[in-house]
């Protein structure tokens, strides 16, 4: 089994192997330094910068909102942890040069056209519908495929099925289809 | 920055480096997948649920930490799962790995980013109704599929490692 692969990246299941002794890791030190046990996850994020950013211009309606007031809008672990992910990615495709200022994705542009404009919306509205299915779901594939799965969760079973079946058939009906 | 803060971007830069590496953040690979051409994504994740859910139950057992389900909201984790993928599809991200690509510069995800802070926020204004309507069906609580099942968490983590496993030769046989 190769260790690099085409692409100049790592082994996908030496990169995964090593995300779940991360999560472990992980788990253990949020336990031990916080007095808390926290998992990997993502998706309350967005709940709470919504919330922070809604704050700013009507501070009444956040406080009111049984949402926001489940879910506290404030900076915690998550908070960081997805602004690590992006730093995380700058570091590592800096120094192997896989950075690329991309506007149009190439499966995107074989199927829409390379308007940069159709990939936003699309990007845009993809991510209203999604995130409103994550929060229903109450996890998307961190919070719910890594770790409600590694905790052998039923509703992350259910859910992660689900998330590959309905995204594999959306996939298919998007991009099968190649542009004329 | 709090212990909390710290601990949470430490975590972070480490999870972005790896996943950046493991090379799943950008459209290709999420799409890819989705398509059953590329399955990269999934032999990261797969790799990455067998190698924590051994720790993880293992310091489970031990009594270190508590274990948090989930709760198995039936109508939630049904739609809000269809819903979910059918979003992923067209946006080429899931949340976590949005912010990343981001990272590596494919900076249209910054209008996934967009999209999903205002579902998010369409979320919260929703909440009431969906509390009442979709949360209010049929709830299962937080439970284990060894719970559900009713056998020990190992028996169901060999039941998915075969399964991984058989997944894997596959994925490999037909070089996808």
């Amino acid at each position: 089994m190769k260790l690099k692969t085409a692409d100049g990246g790592w082994n996908p299941y030496f990169a995964g192997a090593l995300i779940g002794l991360l999560a472990i890791a992980s788990v253990l030190a949020t336990t031990t330094l916080l007095g808390k046990t926290s998992y990997l996850g993502a998706s309350t994020t967005f709940v709470r910068a919504a919330g922070l950013l809604e704050r700013s211009v009507a501070a009444d309606h956040v406080a009111e909102n049984d949402y926001f007031t489940k879910e506290k809008v404030r900076i915690d672990w998550q908070f960081m942890l997805v602004a690590g992910i992006f730093i995380g990615a700058l570091l590592s495709s800096k120094s192997d040069k896989s950075f690329k200022l991309e506007p149009v994705p190439p499966i995107w542009k074989d199927r829409f056209g390379s308007s940069i404009y159709k990939r936003a919306a699309g990007a845009f509205i993809g991510g209203i519908i999604a995130m409103i299915g994550a929060r229903m779901a109450d996890g998307c594939p961190s919070g719910h495929g890594l770790s409600g799965m590694m905790q052998l969760s039923m509703s992350s079973l259910v859910a992660l099925a689900l998330f590959f079946g309905s995204g594999m058939i959306a996939a298919n009906l998007i991009y099968a289809r190649r542009r004329k | 920055m709090s212990i909390e803060q710290i601990l949470g971007l430490i975590t972070g830069i480490i999870f972005g480096f790896l996943l950046q590496k493991g090379r799943v953040l950008r459209f290709e690979k999420q799409i890819g997948a989705l398509l059953l051409k590329d399955m990269t994504i999934i032999k990261l994740m797969f790799s990455a649920i067998l190698v924590g859910m051994v720790g993880i139950l293992i310091l489970s057992d031990a009594g270190v930490i508590k274990l948090s389900h989930k709760p198995m909201n039936l109508g939630a984790v049904i739609i809000g799962a269809i819903l979910f993928g059918a979003g992923w599809a067209v946006m080429g991200f899931c949340p976590g790995t949005s912010i990343g690509a981001l990272g590596e510069g494919r900076w249209h995800a910054f209008f996934a980013i967009a999209g999903m802070v205002v579902g998010a926020a369409i979320y919260a204004e929703l909440y009431p109704f969906i509390k009442s309507t979709v949360l209010s069906w049929q709830d299962f609580g937080k439970i284990g599929i060894a719970e559900a099942v009713g056998v020990s968490h190992w028996v169901v983590a060999v039941v998915v490692a075969v399964v991984f496993g058989l997944m894997f030769r596959i994925f490999e046989k037909r070089n996808i």
